[in-house]
């Protein structure tokens, strides 16, 4: 095995052009499952470097290689930060390493935050990438509205390196708001919980967090301007009295309890597999019921279930058909199908779309399907 | 502007087709009399008409499926329409296709207030899709001011935007599923009510691909809770530069209002004269809206005056009253109204860098001049969506092309300087030619691809986004 480390865009697209053998793209490689056969690793850290930040437009541009944390980093200094909230997966998986933009955005990774701010897919603007027959593309930009041509940006995101290998990305930001607070509803059955989730969210007091630890507490997360985090906090308890009195957590304990859950840190640590189910929030816990799990964490007001159970269960056996998906997220053993299969047609979609893009099948073969 | 030449063959079989729909669908559904299908021949790019062979108004996914199949199988080209308020010329037929208006599927399919969507049928329109849920104190983001009139089905192959969409995203951000209908009749769902995609994102290549993908039938849409109130702020200024370091500085504060919009001379003089809306006379114009309780306002708004004040505005003027907010908001909402008045228009829909806006305003003014033509610029400045609007004299031989090449280098402007060709219009036909100052042949062979996946014979909308050079031996096929 072979690891390939293209020094830029144009040595990417030479390399891919002249390619005949399947290909494994990394990026920080904090999240590997072991699919498909033996392939050479095409590590894409070179790719990196922030190319333009402009915090007056909330606009920043930079390679694929870029690691996050160097990011996250020179967006804090100007109070600004990536809307979604990116997880950092590596407690949950036993992995080391530095996680990449652009692994962030092939796995479309968001947090807790997604429910409110949307997906990672949502604050990508543009991005640039090369296709298996090493075509150069470029879709998007760096503006923030931008409807000329077909959003490929959208498609290239969440591809997990299927149709064409990520060079850059441009992201939309967001200020970092100055407070911040969080109340807890403590023991609350799942369903109460999904249910006080749900008014919490359907009130104007702009919730951007809403997540149920079991056993530990339902959590709902309040941001902004101080006096107004005061005020809208005091509201959404008084709206949620019916489900018991709520705790109050001040900024810092918010900040440690929403990493905690945005990192999954109940499942640290715990042996088995790790699945997670994408769901109606309102169909979870009836779902949940179904599964023998060892532990769940509910995100997403319950549309987002992280789940611990014995290694090699067949979850989605278990769910049967449901609106949503499951995706597998850690196995000890090597696994093949990571991703929930697909109704037929938009198999098929998918397939005649990784052919068109990838048409020797190279990038990831197996992954997706 | 090139369309290609109508199908001989597709005309010469027009009975024969109009039968076979007639066959399919109920009476009422098929218009091929030239008098009725005259009211298909344009959008709202009211310069290019066309009348279409003929006209079909389908009332369920089941129909709209069996005219796919029928026009697959004769070979019949396709232009989906929703309410025909593109200003791109998405909906403008060519003499041999048929026309698959969405206006009669216009139901709410599911209401769902404890997961936050709505579930409804493509041709209801956007103004209405918030009307169903408004009295349980839910609505529906997207908001393009043509929302009294255009369809949802519209706003999904459009991605359509809006004055708030800074706070809330366009259309692709508060879009959760479709029931979609390929060119060969099957019909696919797509999403639901669980966020993101198990595999691909095809919702997200879906939503802003000019009906060129699919015929959306359904959609599932994001509703959220209303804000407890909004108010808007007007702030004048006695240059552009300084307006457009107020809305850099507003943002890079830290605040977010849902909307900032900007209006220079020519656009408040015209919106002035005709809403009456009380505007100060001044080089620029900015209204900011943010929302929340009284309290939260109040704390914006604080915000917001100091930064303005450290730029000498000509004039602060903060709403006291719902009629004040309505007075601000009045003129800015008329503007297109009280342009149309004076004159004939091209509205523009370049984006630009923030950071650019000056710099673009300037350039436009000096075109303006150069070209002996005027342009009065109203825009979501925000983000960045310019909406320059050229003023010409129709019954002038001339004007209009000499209107539409300022408008291109307008747009090319807006590219050189970082940004895009249409921020929330669409490309359609009126943008189609321009695509290659903005992509490489390379770029647009990728987004070509994936129409060869959903359309390969290219009978979906085909002469529309790409030039028509680069598709011909597609569409060929
Ligand atoms: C199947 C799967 C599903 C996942 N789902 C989620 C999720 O839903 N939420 C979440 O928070 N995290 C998820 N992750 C983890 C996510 O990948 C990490 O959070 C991400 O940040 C890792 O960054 P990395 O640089 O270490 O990427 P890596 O671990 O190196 O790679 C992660 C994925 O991205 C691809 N990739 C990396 N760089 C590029 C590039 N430049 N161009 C194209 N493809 C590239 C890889 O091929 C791989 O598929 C998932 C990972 C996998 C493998
Ligand atoms: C006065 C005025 C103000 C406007 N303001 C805004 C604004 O603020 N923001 C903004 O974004 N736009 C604005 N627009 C443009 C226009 O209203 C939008 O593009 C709108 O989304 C078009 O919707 P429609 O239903 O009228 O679609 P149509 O004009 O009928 O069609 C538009 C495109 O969508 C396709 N299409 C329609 N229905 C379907 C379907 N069911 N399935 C697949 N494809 C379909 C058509 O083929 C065509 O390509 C404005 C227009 C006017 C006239």
């Amino acid at each position: 095995m072979m690891t390939l480390r293209p020094a830029d865009e144009a040595e990417l697209s030479a390399l891919l052009r002249g390619r005949t053998g399947p290909l494994r793209v990394i990026g920080g490689a904090t999240r590997v499952l072991w699919f498909g056969g033996a392939a050479d690793l095409l590590d894409c850290t070179a790719l990196s470097g922030i190319t333009l930040y402009e915090p007056g437009a909330l606009t920043l541009v930079a390679g694929a290689g870029t690691p996050l944390a160097e990011v996250e980093r020179v967006l804090a200094a100007e109070g600004q930060r990536l809307p979604f909230e990116v997880p950092d997966l590596r407690g949950l998986l036993g992995t080391a390493g530095v996680s990449t933009l652009g692994g962030v955005v092939a796995a479309n990774a968001s947090g807790p935050r997604r429910l409110q701010a949307g997906a990672c897919r949502d604050s990508l603007i543009g991005l640039r990438f090369v296709d298996g027959t090493g075509m150069a593309v470029k879709t998007g930009g760096r503006v923030m509205k931008n409807v000329t041509g077909y959003d490929l940006v959208k498609l290239l995101a969440g591809s997990h390196g299927t149709l064409g290998v990520l060079t850059e990305v441009s992201f939309k930001l967001l200020p970092v708001p100055g407070a911040s607070a969080t109340l807890v509803l403590r023991g609350l059955d799942d369903a109460s919980a999904v249910q006080a989730m749900a008014a919490a969210l359907g009130s104007p007091f702009e919730v951007t967090g809403a997540a149920h630890w079991p056993g530990e507490g339902t959590f709902l997360r309040i941001e902004g301007f101080a006096d107004s985090v005061a005020y809208r906090s005091g509201r959404l308890a008084r709206l949620l009295a019916p489900f018991g009195s709520a705790d109050m957590l001040d900024g810092d304990d918010t900040a440690r309890q929403w990493q905690a859950i945005r990192d999954v840190a109940p499942f640290h640590d715990r042996p088995g597999d790790v699945w997670k189910l994408s769901v109606k929030p309102s169909d979870a816990p009836g779902l949940v019921a179904r599964l023998a799990a060892d532990a769940v964490l509910y995100d997403w007001g319950g549309g987002l279930v992280w789940v611990r159970t014995a290694p090699g269960a067949d979850l989605r056996a278990r769910l049967g058909p449901f609106e949503g998906h499951a995706t597998l997220i850690r196995a000890d053993a090597p696994v093949t199908a990571v991703f929930q299969p697909q109704p037929a047609p938009l198999a098929a979609l998918a397939a005649a779309l990784r052919r068109k893009f990838d048409p020797r099948g190279i990038l990831n073969p197996g992954l997706m399907g | 502007m090139d369309m290609p030449l109508p199908d001989p063959s597709i005309l010469s079989r027009k009975a024969r087709i109009v039968d076979r729909l007639r066959a399919i669908l109920p009476h009422d559904a098929v218009i091929d009399a030239p008098a009725e299908t005259r009211a298909y021949d344009c959008d709202a790019l009211t310069a290019y008409r066309c009348q279409p062979l003929a006209a079909v108004l389908p009332r369920t996914t089941a129909e709209v499926s069996a005219i796919l199949r029928l026009c697959h199988e004769e070979g019949v080209p396709v232009v989906p329409r929703g309410s025909g308020t593109s200003l791109a010329g998405g909906a403008l037929p060519t003499a041999d296709c048929v026309i698959l208006g969405v206006a009669r599927m216009n139901g709410v399919l599911e209401t769902d207030y404890a997961n936050r969507f709505i579930r409804v049928q493509a041709g209801r329109t956007n103004l209405s899709v918030t009307g169903a849920v408004e009295a349980d104190g839910f609505f529906y983001a997207p908001d393009p001011s043509s929302q009294l009139a255009c369809a949802i089905g519209g706003n999904i192959a459009m991605n359509s935007g809006g004055a708030h969409c800074l706070k809330y995203g366009v259309t692709t951000n508060n879009l959760l599923g479709v029931t979609i209908v390929l060119m060969d009749g099957s019909v696919l769902q797509i999403g639901g009510a669980h966020l993101d995609p198990g595999g691909l994102d095809l919702l997200g290549v879906i939503c802003g691909s000019e009906g060129q993908l699919g015929v959306v039938t359904e959609g599932t849409l994001r509703i959220l809770p209303k804000p407890e109130g909004a108010r808007p702020v007007l702030i004048g200024f006695s240059s552009n530069e300084v307006a457009g370091t107020c809305v850099s500085d507003i943002i890079k504060a830290g605040v977010l209002p849902v909307a900032i919009e900007f209006m220079d001379r020519p656009c408040i003089r015209a919106c002035e004269a005709f809403a009456k809306a009380g505007y100060p006379d001044c080089e620029a114009l900015l209204i900011v809206e943010v929302e929340g309780s009284d309290a939260e306002i109040d704390e914006q708004l604080a915000l917001i005056r100091a930064i303005a004040l450290r730029h000498d505005p000509v004039e602060f003027r903060e709403s006291r009253s719902e009629e004040e907010s309505k007075r601000i908001w009045l003129g800015r909402k008329s503007a297109f109204g009280a342009m149309g008045q004076i004159n004939d228009y091209i509205c523009l829909d370049g984006t630009i860098p923030v950071s650019a806006l000056p710099h673009v305003l300037s350039r436009i003014g000096e075109m303006s001049r150069s070209y002996g033509l005027d342009v009065a610029n109203v825009f979501h400045a925000g983000d960045g969506n310019m909406h320059p609007l050229i003023l010409f004299d129709a019954n002038k031989p001339g004007d209009l092309e000499l209107s539409e090449a300022l408008g291109a280098d307008i747009l090319k402007l807006c590219v050189e300087v970082g940004g895009c060709l249409t921020g929330e219009h669409g490309v359609g036909v009126e943008k189609r030619d321009l695509m290659p100052v903005q992509f490489t042949p390379d770029d647009m062979e990728a987004q070509m691809r994936v129409k060869d996946v959903f359309d390969p014979q290219w009978l979906l909308n085909p002469a529309k986004v790409f030039p028509l050079g680069a598709t011909s031996a597609r569409r060929g096929a």
